[in-house]
């Protein structure tokens, strides 16, 4: 789960990391107090779950109270469009209004899982500003990195060795370390999957702060972060993929082909995606039903591949293990009767209990196309959508 | 023989409720040994005729187990990954998803020199058909004994991969599935190895995904080995930075796109399937190729 950028600095600041002054606020009128409050020149910067959001007109700079207002105004409402939301963009129903800051240098750190060592990682680089996959490209010999060992935590030889090789010495050396610590300690008490701030700034008056952070909390912690659950914005996220998480489908996500699919295991459910692309289409969605043995769970899936528009033909893919193929044949055969999947549909069972759920399938007398492996699956679905788009 | 699991195996479930009863009565219905359960605070009772302890150590100590199959909830699950350990079973195997990403740094580092060899989490655990020895979730049927390893981070491409071979008439020594999760206890590097290592195995499938460089680091082991490996990477067509079900199923960096690991499996000699439906055929055509069919 992704926090807006306010409410990552709150939880960062909330541990002793120095971010700059500020608030959130909805409207442009709130926006011209605040500015009117900090009585200097303030950044306007739209809170949407997207990086690159200066290039997509998200943040102005204002002089004035009165400037931080027209700032504010053509910043709520808009569809944030940049290079990684897509064409659609992310709505705006937030901004934050900051004193603007004297920048000397700009820094990057952040913490992420290594998978190759099993420990997360603290990652440091003089070259600020960019995103963390454009830093992944970069030299080696740029990136520094520091595993915390969870036996020993993150140690303080490792936030000074990081500070001197980020050339943080000197004056700040003391506040650099004290950073590192509170953004290792954040990484581990918020359950995060990454944190980051980038850039992190040093002032032309000497200073460190945090002039934008990024922070993503593990969901499979939700049960033990509640608190910061309960900051989700879901505005921020797809509709249908809100709509499948009300539903009780964790494993949903919207792309833009026209062939719905529901698959059980992850893995299968990618592996079906790549064989529709193998046969010429392109998948609508990707969605793993998971082991729900129950045909409501499969109604509830369908509803809501039926309800997308763009859904041409729909494929149902299931090989069945803890999954039972007779529970899911009857979610299809009710999805059916009761009109929810209207498009053409194909069905691929294999697996435990795999004869019931044939003979559920044939005895109900819907209009559902049996397929034998998945290549013909996909491909008799691939057709079909052709067929209905044309 | 076959690899983790064999006859001989004494399995304990640890998680008693629906899903570990009934995994327990499929098994047994199998051939396979499951000796007890473990459910803390049930201790003296049987469930699914299976009698259930309270601890881990009492399951070794009375019934010699020595596989433990953890079926139990993802907040707890890591808790039980360390009794296991504690306990000293030669292999745990963590079918639990959702464990949170810290949890399992913290077990892996503890595991670290221990006699335990941790099999997932977020996996559909080990079979061996030819040994009747089955922990985990899979359907025994569509299984053969035979002589080919199936590795995957997947669960239901287990059972797909395995069901391609078995219609071809291609049997299995022994499937392993590593899990789907960021950080789990042993990798398709380490599955490669003891595949590498069997007598009984003369060639491999494996059957990566998109996400993390784990593919590379099994690419750089398949280079030396003496067995031909067949391999198919699921998720060529997922969009970069979402997270395709799997927790470690999201494209971040070059690195962990489909093409960089089909590439880096290709170089080093495994014959990279493009198509999940062909999996069955290469691996037919490769052990033809080599004479070993």
């Amino acid at each position: 789960m992704k926090l807006h950028e306010y409410q990552a600095k709150a939880v960062l600041a909330a541990r002793g990391v120095p971010v700059p002054v500020g608030r959130v606020v909805r409207t442009p009128a709130d926006a011209r107090a605040v500015a009117g409050e900090l009585a200097g020149p303030v950044v306007v910067k739209a809170q949407a779950h997207t990086g690159g959001r200066g290039r997509g007109g998200g943040v102005r700079l204002a002089a004035t109270a009165g400037e931080a207002e027209e700032a504010a105004s053509a910043i709520l409402g808009m569809q944030l469009v940049t290079e990684q939301t897509g064409p659609g963009g992310l709505p705006v129903d937030s901004v934050l209004v900051e004193e603007q800051i004297e920048i000397a240098r700009e820094i990057y750190v952040g913490v992420v899982i290594d998978n190759a060592v099993g420990m997360p990682v603290v990652i440091g680089s003089a070259a600020g500003g960019m995103e963390i996959e454009q830093l992944a490209e970069e030299p080696p010999e740029q990136i520094h990195r520091a595993p915390i060992d969870p036996t020993l935590g993150f140690m303080p030889y490792q936030a000074r060795q990081l500070a001197f090789a980020l050339g943080l010495d000197g004056e700040l050396l003391r506040p650099a370390v004290a950073l590192l610590e509170a953004l290792a300690h954040t990484f581990l008490e918020a359950d995060c999957s990454l944190v980051e701030i980038n850039p992190l700034v040093v002032t032309t008056d000497g200073r460190l702060l945090a002039a934008d952070a990024k922070l993503s909390v593990d969901d499979n912690a939700d049960f033990r972060q509640q608190a910061l659950f309960e900051e989700r914005d879901r505005a921020q996220e797809d509709r249908l993929e809100v709509e499948a998480q009300d539903a009780g489908i964790q494993n949903y996500v919207k792309l833009g082909g026209s062939i719905g699919c529901l698959v059980n295991g992850a893995g299968l459910a990618m592996a079906t995606m790549d064989a529709i692309q193998y046969a010429g289409g392109e998948p609508a969605n990707f969605l793993d039903i998971g082991t729900a043995n129950s045909a409501d769970a499969v109604t509830a899936a369908l509803r809501l591949i039926g309800s997308d528009a763009d859904v041409r033909a729909v494929l149902v893919n299931i090989f069945g293990g803890l999954a039972r193929t007779d529970v899911i044949a009857e979610g299809v055969v009710r999805a059916k009767q009761m009109g929810l999947i209207p498009q053409p549909t194909i069905v691929r069972l294999a697996g435990t209990n795999v004869a019931d759920g044939r003979r559920i399938l044939d005895e109900a007398g819907v209009d559902v196309v049996r397929a034998e492996g998945f290549a013909e699956g996909a491909r008799l679905a691939v057709e079909a959508a052709a067929r209905g788009a044309g | 023989m076959a690899v983790l699991l064999d006859a001989a195996s004494r399995i304990v479930i640890q998680g008693m409720g629906a899903a570990g009863q009934r995994e327990a009565s499929v098994s047994r219905a199998f051939g396979t040994q499951v000796v007890c359960g473990v459910t803390p605070g049930r201790g003296g009772q049987e469930l699914a005729d299976v009698p259930v302890r309270n601890t881990v150590r009492e399951a070794v100590d009375e019934f010699g187990a020595d596989v433990s199959l953890i079926f139990v909830p993802a907040p707890f699950a890591a808790d039980a990954i360390a009794e296991a350990a504690a306990a000293a079973v030669s292999v745990a195997i963590c079918i639990t998803e959702g464990i949170p990403t810290l949890d399992m740094v913290r077990v892996r580092r503890y595991l670290r020199g221990s006699a335990t060899r941790l099999i997932g989490p977020n996996c559909p655990g080990v079979m061996s058909p030819g040994e009747r020895a089955r922990a985990g979730i899979m359907p025994p049927d569509v299984y053969l004994p035979g002589n080919v390893g199936v590795i995957s981070r997947s669960g239901t491409l287990v059972y797909e991969t395995v069901d391609q071979l078995t219609s071809l008439g291609i049997g299995q020594s022994t499937s392993i599935g590593v899990g789907g999760d960021p950080i789990i206890g042993t990798t398709q590097r380490e599955a490669l190895e003891l595949f590498e290592a069997d007598a009984e195995t003369a060639a491999v499938v494996l059957i990566g995904e998109i996400g993390g460089t784990a593919e590379q680091e099994a690419a750089d082991y398949v280079r030396g080995m003496s067995k031909p490996v067949v391999a198919f990477i699921a998720g060529a067509t997922a969009p970069p930075g979402r997270r395709m079900g799997h927790a470690g199923a999201i494209i971040a960096g070059r690195a962990g796109t489909a093409a960089a690991k089909q590439q880096a499996l290709r170089e080093a000699g495994a014959a990279v399937v493009e198509s999940p439906a062909e999996i069955g055929a290469t691996m037919q055509g490769v052990l033809h190729e080599r004479g070993l069919l």
